[in-house]
Order: structure tokens, then sequence, then C-alpha cells
């Protein structure tokens, strides 16, 4: 009787290692280092840079939604499309952009008006992905392929010459519109 | 759709002249309710009511389902699975090309299910039994559900020749003395095999205009054949032939009408013909080892739920992509 | 001649394809007429597939007949000629032939009426280099004319031990457009003498000239041009059943040699070429004339009065050329290209591109009111008549719910918009504009998505450059500070001790603290695999020029672990060496031998590292000089 007792608890206590052991061993060779929930929440974020989210960048912006830590409807340029991505992502309700933030603008590169400029040298230190170039003393010139539109130089500049200016649709970069059904569902007159 | 319903017109007719006036009652009856419920969903979902009312669908799912009923059925019951069919099958899942299920079937199978008596209730086709029901008559059974007088509905009723087939077998009569029977012809039942013969004419006429994929009915009926046509060859005394399986029930109807039912099959050519197979095979295992004397429906409604999943695994390879698949296995 | 008897005259059909009516004949009876020179040209210059030319003209400039007006820009583009002589009145945005109706780039020329031709020289082309007659025919601006414009410099060599075959596109499948039937028929010779030129040039085996059965006499003037040319290569006329669309170029491709070209696989690999017979032409016109493409056979037809094709120059405005057909009221629209495949003008202002084989006028008669769109039945009648194989219920089922990576996954991409599925669709659905846009909405994704990668990256990378300059600075600083208590100091051997100790304490320290910053570096970048090695290239380019100090170089070197993998290697491989170098020159100090036992254990820091050492060593070299 006391051996089929202590044969059974044996038998657990063995059962309880080894488990225990692959448990272990899983955690160690599945370890995932970082929490990939930033990385995907950043990659659905429109890496702007513009911390109009009110934090310092993308990365951090993301960051904290995957602590909990902020709402995900805070990040303008990103735009409706961007928070219901986010929302699925999440499994989160949508929410509309909140207005403390700014609103929805269409893409915009920035300008500077060479003829005002004074080559300060401001702007290329506010620049978030290093898009605008000069030296001190020298005009400077934003890299239209580079510049994500983040208004961040606009403020810095002594002499007001940087103008965000809109891209508009072009030949190359227009789309085909989604078709138009006239079947859709109409509002029966009332 | 209008065409398809005008395949349908010979079985009807043949289907009249065998049972009588009721079969008419039971098609104007679907087809009134059925266009009555498309109607009102199409109001209630706001969506333009003509050209959904008039492109035949309503009326197609209505003509099949009562297709598939005892003409004798009492007039709620028809009316009852047509507003089902319509609004539930078709309206709950988003309307024309949205529904998972055979509007007709979901129908059908609600009503068999629901009230498995009243669907085996099924007059005697003409010259069988002692007394037959005269119009009058079979319009007052259907609706108020009482015969003149002196008549008894069990003295008109006969089962089905598979229910018949079916029940008998379950009492160890051998096959030969079942086919015997009076409601037996040369092929199928009495009647019946004439009907699933017109079927199968508005099925060629469907094939010739090129509205159906001649691939679905040649697979079900090649299907069902072969089970039936395997069972038969080995023990003769115990299962029924292969022609007395196309000829019976719903076997014609559903090879032409129903498994063709583009919403809910599959699109892919190979897609179609397993589910047409899987139906045949499904059909004969529920006609001869399930409880209900015919399987078109169930079978149907089973596969239709596997339709998209076959789609998923049978596309076709793309133009100019087969080859570069074979490199690779090569590779 | 013998040998034209090998041909196959075999045909592979392809899958699906339907047959519209085909409404060739209103056009096809009367000869090319050749337009007179309008008043106006408005020429645009983005008539290639790839880069806009660049204008070489500017307002007020007089130009001459064929004089290059704007140049190509890059590969994938091709030169703009001034159609007749005149002066440039206008330089910029107008409206042009494109469904989007939006404005772009176009010299609208003044014809001074005289049509004088600039000098031309004859090109020898036949003692020229492979790429001196791929930049001259660029310079030429010539392009497909079958409808997709693709420059054909591009086409023109590639395959280096010969091709195949070299099919020649005459099928014209679409209904309504007559104008290749109408230019083999009255230039056959000369599209023989551009097939001479174009077999030889791509060293093709054998030329099959696809022609659909309803163009009998084009057939047959092609037969006898073969005839009577002396050609020394297997060449004939492989007449193809009518059936759209089998001058799509994949699909004749098929008809002709029954190989399939796959989306994103260029023909020339699987040793077939395709040129449209138009194309032919103004190639042989552009090498043996030294003509650039100022002109082509457009059809007009449908509501004018005098239906018919027309030999036009580039620029016309397209009210010209229907007031020249007889423009008749009662139309509603303008077609540009084919009914299937074309789009409506957003206007006839708009000048005559290359790609304008066809105007239709429209009106109810020929183009009754589609009925309303009803929903998919799922049918898979489309699928019956796709050419491409696809299941494009599927395809619009994905699109209409904007699932579109699911629709890339059923190869959306292999679609040719060729319209068949939407042609026999019974619920009247417009398939292809549905495909059209989840296209053109997948191309855009990606072009946001690369942006935001590189915007990522950029900023990483910015980040960690402006940790690495607060840190250096802290550095000299501290330097500085020893470099004084040393001065003042007493014992300087004891002093040197002490800071040595602190040194290698520092380093270790500043060694754990990078190997964090790298790990997490490391994971960044990781996430951030680009797919475009272009992208990886411009940060770095950028990153030279962008810093404002003296140290991008270093920035350069740096950037390695934000990078790919592969890249990060090779860079960290070529600075080692570099290190190594250094190393030996310098005499080392115990500061670089702890900072390497540190770099040991921190292994994914090396790029970063041995920066941070090098550093390390010069201080320590320049403080005895201090």
């Amino acid at each position: 009787m006391l051996l089929a007792f202590v044969l059974a608890l044996g038998i657990m206590a063995a059962l309880a290692l080894l488990l225990g052991a692959v448990l272990g061993w899983a955690a160690i060779r599945y370890k995932v280092d970082e929490d990939p929930l930033v990385d995907k929440i950043d990659a659905i974020l429109p890496q702007t840079q513009c911390g109009q989210c009110g934090f310092p960048g993308c990365k951090p912006y993301a960051t904290a939604i995957a602590g909990d830590e902020a709402d995900i409807n805070r990040c303008p340029p990103g735009g409706e499309d961007g928070i219901r991505k986010l929302a699925d992502l999440l499994g989160k309700e949508f929410k509309p952009l909140n207005a403390e933030n700014g609103e929805e603008k269409p893409k915009s590169l920035a300008v500077v008006d060479e003829a005002v400029c004074i080559g300060c040298t401001l702007c290329v230190q506010a620049c978030p992905v290093d898009a605008i170039v000069g030296a001190a003393k020298h005009v400077h010139t934003v890299v239209s392929s580079e510049c994500t539109g983040c208004e961040l130089c606009v403020a810095p500049c002594p002499v007001d010459c940087i103008d965000i200016v809109p891209v508009g649709e072009t030949v190359t970069s227009w789309k085909w519109r989604y078709p138009v059904i006239p079947l859709t569902p109409v509002k029966v007159a009332a | 759709m209008l065409k398809v319903a005008a395949a349908l017109i010979p079985g009807i007719a043949t289907y009249t002249y065998f049972f009588g006036v009721g079969v008419l009652v039971q098609i104007g009856l679907a087809t009134v309710a059925a266009l009555a419920t498309e109607a009102f969903c199409l109001r209630l979902r706001n969506y333009p009511i003509k050209p959904f009312v008039t492109d035949g669908s309503a009326i197609v799912t209505a003509w099949l389902m009562a297709l598939s009923f005892p003409p004798l059925a009492p007039w709620w019951m028809i009316t009852l699975a047509a507003i089902m069919s319509i609004a539930l099958a078709k309206h709950m899942y988003g309307g024309l090309g949205q529904n998972t299920f055979n509007p007709a079937m979901v129908g059908f199978a609600i009503m068999i299910v629901s009230f498995p008596a009243q669907m085996s209730h099924w007059a005697a086709p003409l010259g069988l039994a002692p007394q037959s029901l005269d119009a009058a008559a079979q319009l007052q059974w259907i609706f108020t559900g009482h015969l003149p007088a002196g008549l008894n509905f069990d003295a008109v009723a006969s089962a089905t020749p598979l229910d018949t087939v079916k029940t008998q077998l379950m009492q160890h009569t051998n096959m030969l003395t079942i086919l015997h029977e009076k409601l037996f012809g040369g092929i199928g039942g009495i009647g019946t095999e004439w009907i699933t013969a017109a079927y199968l004419l508005g099925g060629l006429y469907l094939l010739q205009q090129k509205l159906i994929p001649w691939i679905v009915p040649v697979t079900f009926l090649a299907v069902l054949g072969g089970m039936a046509g395997i069972f038969w060859l080995v023990d003769p005394q115990h299962y029924t032939s292969p022609l007395f399986h196309w000829f019976s029930g719903a076997a014609m109807l559903g090879a032409f009408f129903i498994v063709t039912d583009p919403v809910t099959s599959p699109t892919t050519p190979l897609g179609r013909m397993i589910f047409a197979g899987l139906i045949g095979l499904l059909t004969y295992l529920i006609r001869v080892f399930g409880g209900y004397p015919d399987g078109v429906a169930f079978a149907v409604l089973i596969l239709n739920l596997a339709a998209p999943f076959i789609d998923q695994y049978t596309q076709p390879s793309v133009f100019g992509h087969k080859n570069r698949k074979k490199a690779g296995a090569k590779a | 001649m013998n040998a034209r008897a090998e041909v196959s005259k075999v045909i592979f059909p392809f899958h699906g394809g339907v047959h519209p009516p085909e409404h060739k004949d209103e056009s096809s009876q009367t000869p090319i007429a050749a337009m007179p020179v309008p008043r106006q040209l408005v020429v645009p210059l983005h008539q290639s597939i790839g880069n806009i030319a660049k204008a070489l003209v500017a307002v007020g400039d007089t130009v001459l007949k064929g004089q290059m007006i704007a140049e190509a820009d890059g590969t994938v583009s091709a030169a703009v000629h001034a159609p007749t002589s005149g002066r440039v009145v206008a330089v910029g945005p107008t409206l042009v032939p494109h469904p989007s109706g939006l404005p772009e780039h176009c010299v609208t020329i003044e014809s001074d009426g005289e049509d004088r031709w600039i000098e031309r020289n004859r090109f020898d082309w036949r003692n020229a280099e492979g790429r001196i007659i791929r930049d001259y025919l660029r310079d030429m601006g010539v392009v497909g004319l079958g409808g997709a414009v693709f420059p054909s410099h591009l086409k023109i060599g590639g395959a280096r031990d010969g091709l195949d075959t070299l099919v020649i596109n005459a099928a014209e499948c679409e209904p309504y457009i007559t104008c290749d039937d109408l230019l083999m028929r009255e230039r056959a010779a000369q599209v023989v003498e551009g097939i001479k030129i174009v077999q030889h040039l791509l060293q093709a085996r054998q030329v099959l000239v696809g022609i659909e059965d309803n163009k009998p006499q084009a057939a047959q003037a092609m037969r006898e041009a073969l005839k009577n040319a002396a050609i020394n290569f297997p060449a004939d006329v492989v007449v193809v059943p009518t059936l759209y669309p089998s001058g799509g170029a994949k699909q004749l491709i098929k008809l002709l040699t029954n190989i399939e070209v796959p989306s994103g696989v260029r023909s020339t690999d699987l040793g077939v070429q395709c040129f449209n017979v138009a194309t032919i032409y103004t190639i042989y016109r552009a090498l043996e004339h030294a003509e650039p493409v100022i002109s082509r056979v457009v059809t007009i037809t449908g509501n004018v009065q005098r239906p018919g094709n027309v030999d036009a120059l580039i620029g016309t405005p397209i009210a010209d050329l229907l007031a020249f057909a007889g423009d008749k009221p009662g139309s509603q629209a303008y077609i540009y290209g084919g009914p299937m495949m074309g789009f409506e003008l957003p206007g006839t202002s708009l000048g005559l591109s290359k790609a304008g084989n066809c105007i239709i006028a429209k009106n109810g008669a020929l183009f009754p009111e589609k009925p309303v769109e009803m929903p998919c039945i799922r049918c898979g009648k489309c699928a019956d008549a796709c050419p491409a194989e696809l299941q494009p219920m599927d395809l619009y089922w994905f699109g209409k719910s904007k699932n579109f990576g699911k629709a890339q996954e059923r190869n959306l991409f292999d679609c040719i918009e060729c319209g068949a599925c939407a042609y026999v669709c019974p619920s009247n659905i417009q398939l292809v504009d549905y495909f059209r846009f989840s296209k053109s909405e997948i191309w855009a994704a990606e072009k946001a998505k690369k942006a935001a990668d590189q915007a990522r990256e950029r900023h990483e990378f910015r980040q960690f450059r402006e940790e690495r300059e607060k840190r250096e600075k802290a550095e000299r600083a501290a330097a500085k500070a020893a470099a004084r208590t040393e001065a003042s100091g007493g014992n300087v051997a004891e002093a040197a001790d002490a800071e040595r100790a602190a040194k290698i304490k520092a380093a270790m320290e500043r060694a754990a603290a990078k190997k964090v910053e790298a790990a997490a570096a490391q994971t960044a970048s990781d996430s951030v695999t680009p797919i475009d090695p272009d992208a990886v290239s411009v940060p770095m380019g950028q990153a030279a020029i962008a810093p404002t100090s003296n140290e991008a170089p270093q920035a350069v070197e740096s950037a390695a672990p934000a990078l790919d993998p592969e890249k990060a290697e090779r860079i960290r491989a070529a600075m080692e060496k570099r290190a190594a170098e250094k190393a030996a020159a310098e005499a080392m100090s115990p500061e670089e031998k702890a900072a390497k036992e540190a770099e040991k254990k921190a292994k994914i820091a090396a790029a970063m590292e041995r920066a941070a050492a090098k550093k390390a060593g010069q201080a320590a070299q320049q403080q005895p000089g201090e």
C-alpha cells in the first residue's frame, strides 16, 4: 500500500520534473527577445516622426500603445485607416482620431523658400529623418524624396521660409477609383 | 433564370398529369409567398425591388421547392417554407449571390425535419389508388385539411417508391417482391419515372443553352449510379439498380437544377466535380443507409457548407504558372 | 525560301476569349488618309512607360520637324520630337489622353505651315554596336504602338545567343480598330523591311506574323511582301482565328509558339519576343530613313461621317481629327483605344499620343447604356472567358472587400485587363474596374510602405548619431579634465596608472552599454528588412551629406547595425581589416586591449564598438603630445 503510494508520488514528481524541464527548455529555446508587438505596431505607423501623438517619434508611441499607456487614435498622419489597422491588430474597438492630436491632412512636403533662407541650420537639426541638407550660412534645401511632411522644421525657422505644400495627384500617382455601383442601398424616401 | 424556369415546365406538366392539380397549387402558393417575401426583404434592406424581383431567382427557388413537396401538403407548409427559404436562407445571408445554402433546399429541409409525417403524405399517382381525388377535392384538402364526405386520405395516399423500398426492406421483404408491387413501373415508380424523365429533358435543354456546366450533372449521376451499381451487382436482393436511383426521388431534379446552383457551389471546374461527386455519394448513403427516404436535399446542404473549402483547394493554375510549378517540383 | 515551309502552322489556342461584334468594316474600306498639318499641336512628353521625357525647348523656341524636344530620362523612357516645324508656344501641364483626366507636361507647338524637316543623316545601323542602336532607338522615340508604349529599345538585345521566335503582333483583336490592317495592306513592303531589321538585331531564328482571320487582305499583302523580299530566315504569316484578346502579347505568343509567359517574366528569357506591326514599321523608318516617331496611323470611327484611318502627326488635337473625319452630332463621349480596353477621353483639345490607335465617337446606338450592375452569382462565366485563366469572380470579391493581399495571392497581377470577363458577365459587373482599382491600391500601398521603411531607418540612424555625438562630447570633456589633473599632479606615473584603470573601467562600461543599445538596434533592423537594395544605399549616401559635423565618414561606418544583415556584414569586414591595419601601425595601448577584450564578449556590437575603440586609441595617442 505504502509502496503504491510512494510509487504514485514518485511518478507524479518525475512527470512534474520532466514537464517542467520541457517547459523551461522551451522558454529558453523559443525566447522572444523583444516585444514583437511594438514592431508590429511600429510597422503600421506612418513613420512621419512628427510627434503629434505626444511621443518623440513613432517607435516610442508604438511602445506606449503596446504597453497600453496610449490610445490608438493619436496618429493624425496614419489617419482613420491607420487606426483601423491598429484596432484590428490589437483587437480593440475603432475610435475616431483624437482631435487634440491634430487632423488628417493630405500628404505634404516641406519646401524651403531659397530666397529667404539665411542658412541657420535650425531646421536641419529639427528634421527627424535628416531630409534637409545645408551648412551654416548656406541655403538649405529639402530632399523631397526623404521628407515625411512632419512639419517639425516649420517652427524653428526664424525667418518663416519653410512652407508645407500638399503633394497633388499626378498622372503617375493617380489611382483608379473604387467602382461606383449604382445598386448600393438607396434610402427609401420617407 | 427565366430559362431555368422554362426548363422546369415539362417536369411540372408531367407531375401535374400524374398527381393532379395540387402540384400547380403548391407551385402557385410557393411563388406568391417567395415573391412577396423577396419584395418585403428588399424593402427592409433599402434595395431597389424591381431588378431583383424580376430576375427570376425567387421564382426558380419557389418552383424547385414546390416540386420537392408532396402535392397534397397543406397550404401553410409550402407558404412557410417559401418564406423561410427567401428570408432566412437568402436575405439573412446578404441576398442574391451571398447565400451559403441553397434556399430551396433549406425550405424543404426545415419542413421535412419539422413535419416528417405531412411531408411523406403523397397522393397516389394516376390510376393507382382505388379512388382518386378530383381538382376540387385536392383544393379542399390542401386548404382546409378536410376531404369530401366518404373519402379517406389513406385510401388516396401512397408512399413514394423510395420510401416503399426502404420500409419494405426493413421488414425483410425480398427486393423482387417489392418491385412487383403496383407502385413500380419499368424503371422507378409509376409516374415518377416519367416525371424524372421530363426533368432530364429540361436539364438537357439547360446544357444545350450552356446555362449549367455539364460536369456537375454528369458527375452527380455517375457517382450515384456507380454506388448503386456496385451494391446492386453484389446483392440485388437488397439493393436497387442505378436506373431506379436515377429515376426516383429528386435525383434528376437535383442533378440539373439544384446541384448546379452557381451561388452555393464551387466555381473551379475541379471543385465542381468534387462537389457534385460528393453529393452523389452522400445522396446514395442517405437513401440506402440513412433515416430519410431521399437524400438529395441534405447532401446538397452539407456540401454547400464545404463549397468555399473545396474552392480554396482546387484553384486552377494560372496562365504561365503551370510549367513553373512543375519545374519547381522537379528541381 | 524553302526554309519558310518549315514554320509551324499549328495554332495553340489559349483559354477563354470572347468574340464581340467586330465593327471593323466601317473604317477599313477607305485607304489611309493623310491628315493636313494642324495649326497647333499639343505634344505630350510622357509618351512611354517609365520616366517622363525632359523638355529641351522653352516657350518661344522655333523647332524643326523631327527635332528632339524632350530627351529620354533614364533607361525606361523615350525621346519626344517636334511633329512639324513651328514655334513653341507653351511648355507645361496640359490635359493629356489619360483616364485620370489630369494634366501632364506637354509642349504646344504652333505650326509655321512649312513642315520643314531638320537635317537628317542616315544611321549606319548595320555597322553599329547593339548599345548604340538601342540609344538611337530611344532617341528616335520608338515605343510600342500597340497601346502599351513600352520603349522598344529595351526589347532589343538581351538574349545573347539569339532568339527562337520573333512574333509580329498584327492580330488587332479589338473591335473597331483597323489601323494595323490598313498599314499592312498599304505598306507591307516597308513592314517587311522592318521585320528584317529586327530579326537581324535580335538574331531571331524564325519570324511569325500573327494576323486574325478577319483581315485576309492584310495577310495576303504580308505574304506577298515576305515572298518578294529577299529574306534568309524562315518567316511566315500565321492566320489565327478571330477571338479577343488574341492580340494580347502573351496570348499571341501562346497561339503561335505554345509558350506561356507568366507575369514578371520577360518573354526574351523564354526565347520569344513580340513586336507590334506598327512598331516594326517605325523602327524601319527610324533606322533606314532617320525619321523619329512623329506620326502614326489612327482609326477614327463610330459616330462620324467618314470613318477611316488617318496618318496623323503626334500631338494633333483630337478635335481636329474628329473634324477631319466629320464629327456627327449625338456623340456622348470619345473612346481612346478600343471599346474593350480603351477609356473615355477627358476632352477633345488634347493631343494624339503614340498610344492612340483608335478614337471612337460613342453614341447611344453603338454603345447602348449598360443595364444596372447586379450582384455576382458566381456563375463562373468570367472564369471561362479569362485568357489568363484566373478566377475573376474571386478577384472581384477580394477587390470589392479591399482584401488586396488575397487578390495578389490569386495572381491578380497576371490579369491583362482585357475586359473579356466584364463582357460576358450576366450581372453586368465592370470587373476590370475592380481589378484596376485593386492594382493601383496595391501599388500605392507598396510605395507608402517603402517610404515609411526609409523614414524609419533614417530616423533611427539619426537618433543613434545624436546619441553618439553626445557621448563623444562628454568623453572629450572628461579626457581634458583628466589631462589637467595629470599636469598638476606630482607623481606622474601614479596618476597615469590611476587614469589607465579608470579608462579601462570606462571602456568596459561603455561596451556593456553599447551591447544593450546594439541589441536594440539589431532587432529594429531585423524588423525593417528592406526589399530594395537602393533603399539601403540611399540613407548611406545621404548620411555622408546630411550631418553638419565633420564626423560623416564615421557616421557611415556606425550605420552598419541599422542596415540589413548582409550589408552590415560586408561593412563590418571592411572595417575590421582597416582596424587591424591601424592596430598594427600603432602601438597597442592597454586601453585598447581592454576594449578588445570587452568587444569579444560583445560581438553584436562590433561595428560601433570598434569606432569607439579607435577613438579611445586616438585620444590616448594624442595625450602625450598635449
